[in-house]
């Protein structure tokens, strides 16, 4: 073979660039999401079981949207009763005050980039007294 | 290797029986059997498992009921100042942003009466009516050809009449532009926060790329309160039930002359104009 040197030199560079982001992360786990939840004096219980917002948030959003939007239904009674305005900003970010410490620490974490907030507006957290 | 007829027929026979023993088979022999299992579930018993009982929705009880919402603009009374107080309420309270040039978005806005009524054109009309400027926003026409266009339904009618947007479903086209007789939409050619003055937080922007128009302010009438700008006119509009033969709406359209853009287009618009 000509140049067997220089090719499989390539090779081993090539590889061993490809595979960087491999063995440079190997053994280092990224850190587990944290998001941060309401102080209890906000709120302790959401619209729906904590296990079932955790993976289906987005279904519930996007019924909901449709039901404010296309029917023009607006209060939500949860299935322990309580009542609540369907309103991403003000009734799920009134709780989740801080977009940052709660929807951006698993988003980020599982590199999903949700367009909710090119249009809905995120309050400024509030001031901690 | 080749399928003989023989062997054809044998397999559609096969086939065929098979198919008959599947569900419409079942359907077919004992009718209503699976009706229970087939019915459609609820979006909350489709979004919840079984274990966590049933959530409601319902409309706000505070609501405004209307069966065909309609808005008539009083010309006499309506000042320039009047004018321009309710197109800033309405600019503000929906983060509507003034974009310089071409690409601006409006929802609510004033214009020469030629431009208004171009059918009407009169050379010795009124003086006070021809140069007076007009109130314009959409018509929230009974036959809408922006909904007929729309691929998306994007743009819909409501039972009430009110023609809506539903910002998550448009993709841009720009179809209702083209149908809407009126140019009461808008295209976002690009990213419109910038361009607000000063944001309205209960209520969202828009993003690039969605076409947005007045919506009869049905935030507020989903809560039981009347549009901003009929709020900030000073009597000059007037938000009402066209259906409704008792309404203020009805009475001032009965009493004075009133007005509609582009009848003879057939979209029969539900701004009236009292001139
Ligand atoms: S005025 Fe234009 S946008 Fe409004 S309902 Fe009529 S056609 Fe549609
Ligand atoms: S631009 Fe949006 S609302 Fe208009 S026709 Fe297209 S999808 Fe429908
Ligand atoms: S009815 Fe509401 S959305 Fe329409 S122009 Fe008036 S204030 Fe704006």
């Amino acid at each position: 073979m000509y140049d067997s040197g220089k090719i499989i030199t390539g090779l081993v560079i090539f590889l061993a660039i490809f595979t960087y982001p491999l063995w440079s992360n190997m053994g280092k786990a990224a850190p587990v999401p944290k998001p941060e939840l309401p102080p209890k004096s906000v709120a302790t219980q959401c619209v729906a079981d904590t296990n079932y917002m955790r993976t289906s948030h987005m279904t519930l959003l996007n019924v909901w949207r449709d039901d404010v939007v296309r029917m023009g239904d607006r209060v939500y009674v949860s299935p322990n009763g309580k009542a609540y305005n369907m309103s991403l900003t003000n009734t799920c970010l009134e709780c989740h005050s801080d977009k940052v410490k709660f929807c951006d620490q698993c988003h980020n974490y599982l590199a999903v980039a949700p367009f909710c907030w090119d249009c809905h507006q995120v309050p400024k957290p509030k001031e901690k007294k | 290797m080749g399928v003989d007829r023989r062997k054809f027929l044998k397999l559609a026979g096969v086939s065929a029986a098979l198919g008959l023993g599947g569900a419409t088979g079942f359907q077919l022999l004992r009718p209503g059997a699976l009706d229970a299992a087939e019915r459609m579930p609820t979006p909350y018993q489709m979004v919840f498992p079984k274990e966590q009982g049933n959530a409601e929705v319902s409309p706000n009880p505070k609501r405004l009921k209307g069966r065909r919402w309609g808005m008539v603009i009083d010309m006499r009374k309506l000042t320039p100042a009047k004018a321009r107080a309710a197109i800033e309420a309405c600019d503000y309270y929906h983060n509507v942003p003034q974009i310089p040039g071409k690409q601006n978005i409006k929802w609510i806005w004033t214009a020469p009466y030629v431009n208004v009524f171009p059918e009407t054109e009169n050379p010795w009309a009124d003086p006070e009516i021809k140069n007076a400027q007009f109130i314009v926003m959409c018509n929230h026409c009974n036959n809408p050809p922006c909904v007929r266009v729309c691929p998306t339904k994007a743009t819909f009618q409501r039972e009430d009449g009110i023609v809506m947007m539903d910002m998550h479903r448009c993709i841009g086209c720009r179809f209702c532009m083209a149908g809407c007789p009126y140019g009461s939409r808008s295209f976002n050619f690009r990213d419109p926060r910038p361009f607000i003055k000063k944001e309205y937080l209960d209520y969202p922007t828009r993003t690039r790329g969605v076409v947005e128009k007045c919506t009869f302010c049905s935030e507020r009438l989903a809560v039981g309160k009347l549009p901003y700008c009929s709020e900030a006119s000073g009597g000059a509009m007037v938000f009402g039930d066209v259906d409704d033969a008792g309404s203020e709406l009805r009475q001032l359209l009965r009493k004075r002359y009133s007005i509609r853009r582009k009848p003879n287009l057939g979209t029969d618009p539900q701004v009236y104009y009292l001139v």
